[in-house]
């Protein structure tokens, strides 16, 4: 026998539940006073935040064209220079005033949330190509028995989604269109299609 | 909680490189028709492979200062003052590590259950067990610079759910883990030695592999129990690990 490379398996995923709003969102399910608020849930920019304001609506929706009203969405962005507020970002020093992040339960009537975030920078890919500016998605829910990854890219950036180098690699051209949100105002729309014709593409990460 | 506080967690050097790649055999597989929420909601296309860019590499930062004093102690931090949570009250402990063994400290471990009843404090929750007015059901604590980690809790009752007519849960803590990368996300359950029940649950099969089920098997450990108060389950999580930048393959002029 050879050495033993002396790794461990990650833990398997299971699905986060009809009732993830308990660990992950409990002031939304009137669960008060243990935390006072919910971790993520406010407005991702506050009054010294650089960049445009902008909102992120999402829908998650499932194979039968029905928003899911049990899902909890993640993000995770750069800031207006393209710069991660994160300790594994070695480029710079991200704006202090933007974390990036945010956490958001779909609406139990509407199957809806939205994010008030800025619109990121563009962030160089492996090879030092900028990527258009996206915005990281992930999505659980019962159901759903890994978290999904996705992007969330920009309907008025076209000319630089259009040399992105991850779209890029959509080999049906026509699913490019899943992952790209139009504008409307100040209002982003992404709806995330779990299966079907429109099914978002998905990423391995 | 401040982003800038996150980094101050310590003066240890940041790791950036990419993730080892996923083994999707290992976890459930997104349609598991035993499972039936899964039918309608499992993506049927192939993922498209995307070795870890900065977007997914990098992920923020929760410094120890969110956490409040009762935060890890589920016992207590819902109930009246003076008062506590009904059930066999337990102390659950382990470490998060990487794929590589090394402990992953400033980790954010957030966690959900049932009470001793196996009700939820959820209005979707429907089952006639009754609810307890000390209980909440959550708790949340970050890893020590080793990775170590404990909270307080009572053990969570069986629960029937509508799936097949006669679908039994375990008793089982749902996690949330955050690593050092948006990549390593992960959300999963965990349940506790010798229970009948783990290998009757339709969503506990959707692991196709009994040793990775085998691997969210709490121990029973006599030797870290608190006398008269409480015993003890270790629990040890492993998040995805990460390649070193050792030798980078950068093209000309980069
Ligand atoms: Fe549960």
């Amino acid at each position: 026998m050879p050495q033993s490379l002396d790794r461990l398996k990650e833990s398997p995923s299971q699905t986060a539940g009809p009732y993830v709003h308990i660990g992950l969102t409990p002031n939304f399910v009137d669960i008060r006073g243990v935390f006072d608020t919910d971790l993520g849930s406010g407005p991702l920019v506050n009054d010294k935040t650089r960049g445009e304001r902008i909102e992120i609506r999402v829908r998650i929706i499932d194979g039968a064209g029905a928003p899911i009203k049990d899902a909890l969405v993640e993000i995770w962005q750069a800031d207006a220079d393209g710069l991660h507020n994160s300790p594994s970002e070695l480029r710079g020093t991200a704006d202090p005033n933007f974390a990036g992040w945010g956490r958001l339960p779909t609406g139990m009537d509407t199957g809806e949330c939205v994010f008030r975030t800025i619109k990121p920078g563009r962030v160089p890919f492996r090879d030092g190509r900028p990527m258009a500016p996206h915005v990281t998605f992930w999505i659980v829910a019962r159901g759903i028995n890994i978290g999904l990854h996705t992007r969330m890219y920009f309907g008025d950036e076209e000319a630089a989604n259009a040399e992105d180098p991850v779209l890029a690699r959509i080999e049906h051209r026509h699913r490019v269109e899943t992952l790209i949100a139009p504008r409307e105002g100040d209002v982003y729309t992404f709806d995330v299609h779990l299966q079907g014709e429109r099914e978002t593409v998905f990423f391995d990460i | 909680m401040t982003m800038a506080e996150g980094n101050m967690l310590s003066n240890r050097r940041p790791e950036t490189g990419a993730f080892f790649q996923r083994d999707r055999t290992w976890h459930p597989p997104a349609f598991a028709p035993g499972y039936k929420s899964t039918v309608l909601r499992s993506p049927q296309k192939a993922l498209l492979s995307l070795d870890g860019t900065l977007s997914e590499i990098t992920g923020p930062a929760f410094g120890h200062n969110l956490i409040g004093e009762l935060d890890d102690d589920l016992i207590h931090n819902f109930a009246a003052p003076g008062e506590s949570a009904i059930g066999p009250r337990i102390v659950v402990y382990g470490r998060v590590l990487d794929e590589r063994g090394k402990g992953v400290p400033g980790v954010l471990l957030e966690v959900w259950q049932a009470n001793a009843g196996g009700r939820y404090r959820h209005k979707r929750d429907g089952y006639l067990a009754a609810l307890d007015p000390n209980f909440g059901g959550c708790g949340r604590t970050i890893t020590g610079e080793d990775g170590s980690y404990s909270f307080r809790t009572v053990q969570p009752g069986p629960y029937p759910w509508p799936n097949g007519p006669n679908d039994w849960r375990p008793a089982h803590i749902h996690f949330s883990v955050f690593g050092h990368g948006f990549a390593q996300r992960l959300i999963s359950q965990f349940y506790f030695e010798g229970d009948p029940m783990i290998w009757k649950c339709p969503i506990v099969r959707t692991i196709p592999d009994r040793a990775a089920i085998e691997t969210l098997i709490a121990t029973l450990d006599m030797d870290a129990t608190i006398p008269m108060d409480a015993r003890a389950y270790k629990f040890d999580i492993v998040l995805r690990g990460r390649r070193s930048s050792m030798f980078e393959n950068r093209p000309e002029g980069n």
